[in-house]
């Protein structure tokens, strides 16, 4: 029981992930990715024209169940397998973002910035909102995500995955280093 | 009935999200400031699996669990890849979150990322209707 509740080295957290993979084609000849239930979101909740969404989301349900699986995942881990100590981050990382103002480093997102009533700030809004937007925004424009272009393409040896995934990180480092400490500070 | 496995699968996904500390935002955060290994690990080990894994399903012509033969659509190349990568990259330092783990996030009690999905949702319905409009 003590080792569900440790969080798990990359080593043993890498290759189970990678597993999903495999395990979703056999189960039901599935490509791995998570992206494409916004898709299906709008396609189902969405009344549009756009052709974009007029295609049988229903055909891809099983999308969305398996999102919802992680949402489930999540309660299970969140609740009864939380580990009760704040993540183990390096020393140079905390004090980073020490440098960005982050003091609440307990729990998975940083809760001064992210809640409810820093919905109307500036700071919250851009992050919070505007990230969002870009992240699903981006991912459509891409092709895929993490898991889709990272995980899943870069499995199958895709060329475009490659690039998707090099910008991924290139945007996220250009963010984290040079924008995102003046927006912390709004 | 046929859809019980992918929730089951699913939720193992969610559980190892979280026990891996992948959906941190400070775990993000020092992955892109090459401030630990942690990350590396795990999207790097991740891929040699699958990549494995693929490689003996395509080599032995494995078929899926009903007999079916198993088929990977190609990823096509197009501009997207380079524009909306970078700004889907933009978005995952801010939030940081990719899809996968805001849906894990919220499940783990964290009703303020729905929030955060929700400006997914429209971001990728703009996309929808803009589509024919951007480069690709």
């Amino acid at each position: 029981m003590n080792i569900l509740l440790q969080p798990w080295p990359w080593y043993v957290a890498g290759p189970l992930i990678g597993l999903m993979v495999p395990l979703l084609l056999l189960v039901g000849n599935k490509a791995f990715g998570i992206s494409s239930t916004l898709r299906h979101i709008c396609a189902a909740c969405i009344p549009t024209k756009a052709k974009f969404f007029n295609y049988d989301w229903k055909a891809e349900k099983w999308n969305l169940i398996f999102a919802l699986g992680m949402v489930i995942g999540g309660l299970i881990a969140g609740y009864f397998l939380r580990n009760p100590n704040p993540i183990e981050l390096s020393e140079s990382a905390i004090e980073s973002m020490n440098k960005m103002g982050v003091k609440n480093y307990s729990g998975f997102i940083p809760s001064d910035v992210f809640n409810f009533s820093q919905l109307l700030t500036l700071r919250g809004f851009i992050l919070m909102i505007v990230g969002g937007f870009m992240i699903g925004f981006g991912t459509r424009y891409a092709g895929g995500c993490t898991s889709g272009h990272a995980i899943m393409g870069l499995s199958n040896l895709q060329f475009p995955s490659l690039v998707a995934t090099c910008c991924f990180f290139g945007g996220g480092v250009i963010m984290t280093w040079f924008i995102l400490p003046y927006i912390m500070n709004l | 009935m046929k859809n019980l496995k992918f929730l089951l699968l699913g939720t193992i996904f969610g559980i190892i999200l979280i026990k891996a500390e992948v959906i941190s935002w400070f775990r993000i955060q020092e992955m892109f400031r090459f401030q630990s290994f942690h990350m590396y690990g795990i999207i790097g080990s991740a891929i040699c699996v699958g990549m494995i894994s693929l490689l003996i399903i395509k080599k032995y012509k494995i078929k899926t669990f009903s007999g079916e033969e198993i088929k990977v659509e190609p990823k096509t190349f197009s501009k997207g890849n380079i524009i909306g990568g970078f700004m889907f990259g933009l978005g995952w330092a801010m939030t940081g979150a990719c899809p996968g783990p805001l849906y894990a996030l919220i499940g783990s009690g964290l009703p303020i990322i729905i929030v955060v999905l929700l400006s997914a949702v429209l971001g990728t319905y703009c996309y929808g209707c803009l589509k024919d409009k951007l480069p690709h």
